[in-house]
């Protein structure tokens, strides 16, 4: 099973001009590519949605500060929250599902190869779109502008009275078009799993972290569908004189709401089912032991993926809906906690008693199952209506869902990104570079999110660009600011330790990790056809199984 | 549902490996996201009926019976035209496809007649009729031209699961809108 590790660029191919290997880029079809793609694009907008949200932090370090002016804020923290969802952690998750499920389940590309180049350009477009309000957008003021309606964009502010100029129809066209890249993507990602599997890989065979992709991508099918309705009735709102939002003309705010929260929860599970994939790939392989409980973590995602439908409107409790509505989405709420924290006790079991290695990504991952354990008690703290109406709209909820989407997301995407690194550059990455990067971002994360709760319980509502001295928010504020320095410094780390180790690191070999799965059967990087002859599998390792064939996995499943 | 010119097949002993065409599969995932779309604005129709203080009220619309009978129509006639194509027989297969164009056409007339009453949920089913419609043509076309053989069944068939989920959903809009709406 030994494959011999060819480099990137074969010589032949180095010899090919720049302008053609770029548009080999531009047109590719091959699944690897867009995940890379994906993956680049994410990363892009990561350092722009942390600029954004560096220069707001910066903005609240102290009392009555006047670095931004208040509709600079506004657009500011518009654009980190539209930025961060929908062209970091989704092309993201996209770009690792894309590049990771082919090779995982077996196959030699995508269900629709062309389907999935379009979802990637559209996603991108989406993305141009969106800053191109930034000089085209122009706004009150009759001069160019950028969204400021927050990431939920709440009617009326969106009405034609409130956002006049073009800025909420670049928001609102950014979303409509990076949705159909995301719906595009889902539908092959499913058709994928479902139709190219190699022989033998039952769906009771399927590495977990095609089981949780698929669950993803059903999620993706039924979530972001709503949202991409609820656009094209906003844009029949600001231009052809309907009034679904329009409550002067009887229309309904509130349905704007429920419309975006029927899309805003399951997004939520969106991004961070495919980070329990990852954990669910790295902590086995980090421990030296098999996944504990394989066919409970498939129900629990499942259980996960169908509550989510159900909970949206813990997002409006404050809005004043019926008690039964109340109890309801309370309880819902609460119940998605269970088969999440099934998930956690399920990590700590593949753990226990494991012969477990810390290198950077099981650094990560042991994080994220801390962090992850905490934003999921904070979430259970604010599914209870009374406790939420106190603390809605406060920066108790601005801490608790950083928490989930840094604690949670982002550190399993970081150890991600370390752990298949070798893969895809076919060189390994600095250890002494990674550790620093997490501790580093660690300590950061820690000091701006874990300090970020108290002034949210003391009171500090969300979206206000300053606030008065005295009332024991100005050192918390001073501390939130504080750790975003150590973040951005990690982050910084990141980026050097992977442009340092593609140009130079030491080469990685197929299978550095001594681990189980398909895609380290394939040389490093993977040739474009993944793999010469498919393979037949017949257990959940089935690189286990090739490489003990005295004591094969498929004895005992 | 699987077709075997799609299925991945392995010789290796005992193992016999198919899985289902990814044709029809990818169409299911695309008729749920579109599913999804219609199911938000029945809700929002269904949240405004009677409410609405200037808009126009579904009362004014007549009942589209004939051009409902022509569509849900058409849903048979495209089962019957992949069954002939399946079965080889290239002449009664464009006879029904041809037929299925038709009622769909007639439908479209139809609900322009009924358009400058602008009720949203038949806007948006509209263009998917004529999004199946234009599919239809190109394959009425490519048969013209005798470029449909039976091998293409398999890709037909995925069109009119489509052109199924176009009927299905007019089932929907003509309740909530002619039935409940009024």
């Amino acid at each position: 099973m030994s494959t011999e590790t060819t480099g990137w660029t074969t010589p032949a191919d180095a010899t090919v001009p720049l302008v053609d290997r770029l548009h080999g880029w531009v047109t590719t079809v091959d699944h690897k590519r867009l995940g890379i793609l994906y993956i680049l694009y994410a990363l892009f907008f990561l350092v722009v949605g942390g600029i954004e949200a560096t220069l707001l932090r910066i903005q609240l370090i102290r009392p009555h500060n006047a670095f931004l002016s208040p509709e600079v804020f506004n657009q500011l923290f518009t654009m980190h929250g539209t930025t961060m969802i929908f062209f970091v952690a989704m092309p993201l998750v996209f770009g690792f599902a894309n590049y990771l499920v082919p090779l995982m389940i077996g196959a030699r590309d995508m269900a629709f190869p062309r389907l999935n180049a379009f979802s990637f350009w559209m996603t991108a477009f989406g993305g141009f779109v969106l800053y191109f309000s930034v000089v085209g957008g122009y706004g009150l003021y009759g001069m160019a502008t950028a969204p400021d309606v927050g990431w939920f964009a709440y009617a009326p502010l969106t009405a034609k009275t409130f956002s006049p100029g073009h800025s909420t129809d670049f928001w609102t066209l950014s979303l409509l078009v990076s949705g159909v890249g995301s719906i595009g993507t889902a539908v092959n990602l499913i058709t994928t799993i479902i139709c190219l599997r190699c022989p033998g890989m039952t769906l009771g065979k399927m590495p977990l972290l095609a089981w949780l992709n698929l669950a993803m991508a059903v999620l993706v099918v039924l979530a972001v569908s709503p949202l991409t309705a609820a656009q094209l009735m906003l844009v029949v709102d600001r231009y052809l004189g309907g009034h679904f939002f329009d409550t002067q003309a009887g229309g309904s705010a509130v349905l704007w709401m429920h419309f975006f929260w029927v899309f805003g929860h399951p997004e939520v599970y969106v991004l961070v089912i495919p980070a329990f994939a990852f954990a669910s790939e790295i902590i086995p392989v980090f421990s030296r032991k098999a996944i504990f409980g394989y066919p409970v973590m498939v129900a629990a995602t499942l259980a996960i993926c169908f509550i989510s439908m159900s909970v949206w409107a813990h997002h409006m409790f404050t809005v004043g809906m019926t008690s039964l509505s109340n109890t309801f989405f309370v309880l819902s709420t609460m119940a998605i906690a269970v088969p999440t924290g099934i998930k956690i006790f399920n990590w700590l079991a593949t753990m226990w008693g494991g012969k477990i290695s810390f290198r950077t990504p099981m650094l990560f991952s042991t994080a994220f199952l801390f962090q992850f354990l905490t934003a999921g008690l904070t979430g259970v703290m604010l599914s209870s209506a009374p406790f939420n109406w106190q603390l809605s709209g406060s920066y108790f909820v601005v801490a608790h869902f950083h928490y989930v989407i840094v604690g949670g997301i982002l550190f399993m995407a970081f150890a991600a990104f370390y752990y298949w690194f070798p893969k895809v550059s076919g060189r390994m990455y600095d250890e002494r570079l990674g550790k620093l990067h997490f501790w580093l971002f660690t300590i950061g994360f820690h000091l701006t999110f874990d300090c970020m709760h108290v002034p949210g319980l003391l009171g500090m509502p969300r979206r206000i660009y300053t606030y008065e001295p005295g009332r024991g928010w100005d050192v918390w504020n001073l501390l939130v600011t504080v750790g975003v320095l150590f973040q951005g410094v990690a982050v910084l780390i990141f980026v050097a330790n992977l442009i340092l180790s593609y140009l130079r690191g030491p080469l990685a070999g197929s299978d550095p990790w001594d681990a189980w799965t398909l895609e380290w059967s394939t040389s490093s990087p993977p040739p474009e056809y993944n793999f010469a002859v498919l393979p037949v599998v017949r257990s959940r390792r089935p690189l286990w199984d090739l490489k003990h064939p005295e004591d094969p996995d498929w004895k005992y499943e | 549902m699987s077709t075997p010119s799609e299925t991945v097949k392995e010789a290796d002993g005992e193992l016999r490996w198919e899985l289902p065409a990814r044709g029809p599969v990818g169409m299911y995932c695309l008729i749920a996201a579109e599913a999804a779309i219609f199911v938000i604005f029945v809700v929002a129709y269904l949240f405004y009926v009677g409410k609405s203080v200037s808009g126009p009220t579904p009362s004014i619309l007549s009942l589209p019976l004939f051009i409902s009978l022509c569509l849900l129509s058409s849903s048979l006639s495209i089962h019957l035209a992949v069954g002939a194509l399946k079965r080889g027989r290239p002449a009664s297969f464009l006879a029904y496809w041809v037929l299925t164009l038709l009622l769909g056409a007639i439908f479209l007339a139809g609900t322009a007649r009924e358009w400058r009453h602008l009720i949203y949920e038949e806007g948006l089913h509209a263009l998917h009729v004529t999004v199946g419609l234009l599919l239809i043509g190109t394959v009425a076309v490519f048969t013209f031209l005798r470029k449909v053989q039976q091998e293409h069944a398999g890709h037909v068939e995925v069109l009119s699961l489509y052109w199924h989920f176009v009927d299905a959903v007019w089932v929907v809009v003509f309740t909530v809108v002619y039935v409940i709406g009024r």
